[in-house]
């Protein structure tokens, strides 16, 4: 299985309709993406929480070499398809609402 | 046999558990206040009266902004637990089929499973509590992933109060057990929806000399259920799969029945059946112990509402009709008398580092408390 299809088979719907709160579904739509990133930031805030008091404890941390950081190939590769992983995990309603309708239809 | 979790799906779970706990303790009580100041007064404004009951207040209640914005970041955050859930298990689907089938084969007499139980209805309809996939789905042979996810996420879902192997429910029946029936040694004890077992390994730690069976009707939950029990050393306790509407087992052949926060994800007609098979198999001096969440009757038609929440919008559609069934009744149907018919309290017991939770907070079910109907043979 693609990464991708296993990203879809993560971001599956459970079976029954999805309801909306809002007046307008848009606004619905639009908290699911702004929560899924406000869990997001909290995730890579946590991470870097531990990465300070790790280093802290060891007084391993130079901020400068931070900022002086350029990734090479594999890293670069690595961190897009985080960010590819990202993305789908962001846009999970949006993949369910073109399920739902692809089965509809058929 | 837990999955294995990275730093950054842990911190997933922590986000979800604290946003639950966030919403439990703080966001929800917004609710009520924007009932008494803006809701109630627009709809007798309308009406001339107050909403009579749960319905018309959710019909009031949904025209307001906040409890939009509260029911759509429930809403969206059960989702999360989900996909959070999924994205740990389903990365190592294969490891942890490997693991189950390692513990499983250990103990191989005691995981009883039977591919001609079919899933019934109540459960196919609906993929319960926006689980996708439900209880049963299989991705690949031998699957055990739904309850790995369920497994994983039921921690944070109810933020530690079930303890810290969410057992919580289990032992604290097995403690009002030991001092409702001091000295009592049932010889055989069942669990009916038993899932993966959570709340039967207590039992089995109880009365080690008993023979303990769960059944389900979910594989990957029994596979999981087992093998969790293999690795934590009671691979004696057996995981059947049968239906409880007709349960494989002997007239009069258990002592001791129970369920935990089964019946409500039943039906009208399987929950007949099913006290009529728990009747059937009780043997002669044996109890009957069903934990579930409180009944609607004496609680204010607001407070209905709230909890009537999930019947809506969390797949849970047989929430309500259970919480207005009067289990003592149906009990009495079954032909039990009614001194033998009883209603009670179930406090979680967890351990001393996991948060308790006082009764007045209970948080709409999701908190370490129960209520629980019981009828002795």
């Amino acid at each position: 299985m693609s990464e991708l299809d296993l990203q879809k088979l993560i971001n599956a719907a459970a079976s029954g309709k999805r309801p909306h709160f809002f007046g307008d579904q848009d606004v619905d739509r639009l908290l699911s993406i702004v929560w899924a990133m406000a869990s997001e930031l909290a995730v890579t805030r946590e991470r870097l929480d531990t990465v300070e008091r790790l280093l802290a404890e060891r007084a391993l941390l130079d901020r400068a070499a931070i900022d002086a950081y350029r990734p090479d190939g594999t890293a670069a590769a690595e961190r897009g398809q985080w960010q590819i992983e990202y993305i789908s995990r962001l846009l999970r309603v949006l993949q369910q609402e073109v399920d739902a309708l692809q089965r509809d239809s058929r | 046999m837990s999955p294995r979790a990275t730093h950054d799906e842990i911190a997933r779970f922590n986000f979800l558990a604290n946003f639950n706990k966030y919403m439990s303790n703080v966001v929800v009580s917004g609710n009520a206040v924007a009932y008494e100041r803006r809701v109630a007064p627009r709809w007798r404004a309308r009406h001339g009266v107050d909403p009579a009951n749960r319905r018309e207040i959710r019909a009031a209640m949904s025209e307001d902004p906040y409890y939009q914005m509260w029911s759509a970041l429930r809403r969206t955050g059960m989702e999360m637990r989900q996909q959070a859930g999924r994205s740990l298990v389903l990365r190592q689907i294969q490891a942890l089929r490997d693991r189950a089938r390692q513990l499983n084969a250990e103990c191989a007499a005691t995981l009883r499973l039977d591919d001609s139980i079919a899933i019934p209805r109540y459960q196919s309809e609906l993929d319960n509590h926006c689980m996708p996939g439900s209880y049963y789905a299989e991705y690949i042979e031998d699957d055990v992933s739904a309850a790995a996810n369920y497994d994983a996420g039921m921690f944070a879902t109810t933020t530690g109060l079930f303890g810290r192997y969410l057992d919580g429910a289990g032992r604290g029946a097995a403690q009002w057990l030991s001092r409702h029936r001091p000295g009592w040694r049932p010889r055989r004890i069942l669990e009916i929806g038993c899932g993966l077992g959570h709340n039967l390994l207590p039992l089995a730690r109880a009365y080690p000399d008993a023979e303990v069976i769960g059944v389900d009707v979910a594989a990957p939950m029994l596979r999981y259920g087992h093998a969790r029990a293999v690795g934590m050393g009671l691979g004696h306790v057996i995981f059947q799969q049968a239906n409880a509407e007709a349960l494989p087992f002997a007239d009069a052949s258990f002592d001791f029945i129970y369920s935990a926060m089964f019946l409500h994800e039943t039906s009208h007609a399987a929950l007949r059946n099913i006290l009529g098979e728990v009747r059937r198999v009780l043997a002669s001096g044996g109890l009957q112990l069903h934990l579930e969440q409180p009944p609607y009757r004496g609680m204010s038609d607001f407070e209905q509402f709230l909890r009537d929440w999930d019947c809506h919008y969390n797949n849970e559609p047989f929430w309500s009709a259970l919480h207005e069934t009067r289990l003592p009744a149906l009990l009495a149907e079954k032909g039990f008398a009614a001194t033998a018919i009883f209603e009670t309290e179930i406090h979680a017991v967890v351990e001393d580092e996991m948060p308790k939770v006082a009764a007045e907070v209970e948080d709409f079910g999701r908190g370490g408390l129960w209520y629980a109907c019981g009828a002795a043979a």
